[in-house]
């Protein structure tokens, strides 16, 4: 089990957490009796290790000068966050019962004027990036030491904007700018790598001028090594961590299911996601 | 000068340096610039980015100033406008420029969802608005009102002249939104000095009072409405001259009251006849059903030649002549 000792909320082991998120993540979706709850599977791993071992965060404080910045550009990935987002205290549990109902402050491509701990208006995909670039200017700007992290999809590496960005964040020499690629291989049309692919992606980005490593996203202890080199490097380069997910990872009989950007789930079937999740309960 | 045109048509405003100034009018040099150093003097919070347009958007001056205030993002619109609403997002008030074909065509969904959608201060300031460059369709930004119309939350400024731009740019930094002004640059003429101005984001201002037409203009067809009524004046034709240089928010009221004052309505803009000042205040009049006989003066709704601004300005109807020779013929209807 991957404790996280100098996190202030390291008391509970990261594969716990990410039980948590997933747990959280299927009830949500049931609530709409849809959602993505194939990338939030997917992607929980990667949000155990930001959340709870990578970011500094005041939870009753989520506009806190200090924090590290966690931008979620892939704005259909707010459900993963918000399950984020209520483990690390910041959104109460009884909310996610309003995920994508009328007037939630839920909704279900994240926003930023909705959600407190949501830092960008995401979901125009390729947007993360350029604003995270801004915000870490901003940031050296202010003499403020915090990070920031984009979380992106795979998908996103298609964008222009997001290799904009990349040129002006090496140029600048963003060194406390770390970008998060979830590459899960889908998106909207199929896999990405037939859409079109974005590989070889670590060295697209080393070309570009940044440090990448490339990981499975979803090995706790893998992504905890990632996160605290990119942290601790001394290069004054962006990072960025190229984390190979699987969709609808933890609930296998989902896992098994035809892999798409919609996932679908019949309405008995939340029951024996959540019931499947439970079986697997880490310590 | 090779092609030997003689004395006829002296072509000295070339398609390279789009500038009003060679109308023999008194300029002030680049007026967007110090007015920001100026100002920046003053508030730390300012932050300067481009996107490979610092001289030509006369940002450079602030470059100068303010050399670790001042960003550069190469020549990348889209980085430009994302990398803004992350400088705003951390408390700073940014001021980008570009072009406003770059702006309004390209950098449109991130001015749209990442700066609008969030209300967020970032400052867009554009050069070559409408046809003030004679280098063609790639950098007329015949359409960039309409496009922009539409987008909850912006201001949209067109300013006439040096003297409304300068005091323009403390307003812009002081409103809490985001902000599109169409930017005059280099050498721009003076011409609201001697009218007591004083600008203020969503009021439109009467210059000249006049019984027979009222122009309603923006941006420097202001400043052509104005020569026009002089000269109008000369054969006893009264016009007025509503400069309206905040094309969103509309100063409604100040509008309703001086059309409800005259019978023919002309409105002046330096912007494709679709989806500028002219539909907006069509749209208003009908909805309160004054209707006073409207016409636009315009630029046509098709792409535009390249060639020297004079010529241009003759051929699609924006130089003073054209206002004259237009307004006495509908004044004849």
């Amino acid at each position: 089990m991957a404790r996280s000792g100098n996190h202030p909320r390291g008391n509970v082991s990261l594969e716990r957490r990410a039980w948590r998120i997933r747990r959280y993540a299927v009830r949500m979706a049931a609530v709409q009796g849809q959602g993505y709850i194939g990338q939030a599977l997917g992607v929980a791993d990667i949000l155990a290790v930001a959340w709870f071992h990578a970011l500094r965060y005041r939870p009753d404080d989520p506009a806190w000068e200090g924090r590290d910045r966690f931008l979620l550009s892939v704005g259909h990935y707010a459900i993963a966050l918000y399950a984020a987002l209520i483990e690390a205290g910041i959104l109460p549990e009884e909310e996610l019962e309003t995920y994508g109902c009328d007037d939630s402050r839920l909704p279900m491509s994240g926003m930023a004027s909705h959600t407190p701990g949501m830092e960008i208006s995401g979901g125009s995909l390729g947007q993360g990036l350029p604003i995270a670039v801004g915000m870490a200017l901003a940031l050296r700007h202010k003499r403020n030491p915090a990070f920031v992290h984009n979380l992106m999809s795979d998908g996103e590496l298609e964008e222009g904007a997001t290799w904009e960005a990349a040129m002006a964040a090496a140029h600048h020499r963003l060194e406390r700018l770390i970008c998060i690629v979830d590459f899960n291989d889908q998106q909207a049309d199929g896999r990405s790598r037939e859409v079109l692919s974005a590989e070889p992606v670590e060295e697209k980005w080393r070309a570009f001028g940044w440090h990448a490593q490339r990981v499975d996203g979803n090995d706790i202890a893998a992504l905890v090594a990632a996160f605290d080199r990119a942290r601790a490097l001394s290069e004054p380069r962006p990072r960025v961590i190229v984390c190979d997910t699987r969709m609808c990872r933890g609930v296998p009989f989902l896992e098994r299911r035809e892999i798409a950007h919609f996932v679908r789930v019949a309405p008995e079937e939340w029951e024996r996601a959540l019931a499947a999740l439970d079986r697997a309960e880490p310590a | 000068m090779s092609r030997g045109t003689g004395k006829a048509v002296r072509r000295t405003t070339s398609a390279m340096i789009a500038s009003l100034d060679a109308e023999g009018r008194e300029t002030r040099e680049a007026p967007f610039g110090h007015a920001l150093v100026a100002l920046a003097r003053e508030r730390e919070e300012i932050v300067g980015l481009t996107a490979d347009l610092a001289k030509y958007t006369d940002l450079h001056l602030f470059a100068e100033a303010f050399p670790e205030r001042f960003f550069q993002m190469g020549m990348a619109e889209q980085a430009l406008i994302g990398a803004a609403a992350g400088f705003a997002r951390e408390g700073l008030v940014p001021f980008a420029t570009t072009y406003a074909v770059f702006a309004s065509r390209r950098a449109y969904d991130f001015l749209c969802l990442a700066v609008a959608e969030e209300g967020l201060p970032v400052k867009l300031i554009c050069a070559l608005p409408g046809l003030t460059t004679g280098y063609g369709p790639s950098h007329q930004a015949t359409e960039d009102i309409a496009i922009f119309r539409g987008l909850p939350g912006l201001v949209i400024l067109d300013p006439c002249d040096a003297v409304e731009i300068e005091q323009a740019v403390p307003a812009i930094a002081a409103h809490p939104g985001p902000v599109y002004m169409r930017l005059l640059r280099g050498r721009v003429p003076v011409v609201l000095d001697r009218y007591d101005y004083r600008f203020e984001i969503g009021r439109a201002r009467l210059l000249r009072e006049g019984g027979d037409v009222l122009v309603i203009a923006t941006g420097f067809m202001t400043m052509r409405a104005l020569d026009a009524a002089a000269r109008l004046a000369e054969d006893g034709i009264e016009t007025a001259v509503l400069h309206l240089s905040t094309i969103k928010p509309l100063d409604t009221e100040t509008i309703l009251e001086q059309c409800r004052r005259h019978p023919l309505v002309v409105v002046a803009e330096n912007h494709s006849r679709i989806g500028g000042l002219g539909e907006a205040v069509a749209a208003l009049l009908l909805g309160e059903g004054i209707a006073p006989r409207f016409r636009q003066i315009a630029l046509p709704d098709a792409f535009l030649d390249a060639g020297a601004l004079p010529t241009l300005h003759a051929r699609y109807g924006l130089a003073v002549e054209a206002v004259v020779r237009r307004i006495r013929g509908w004044l004849e209807e």
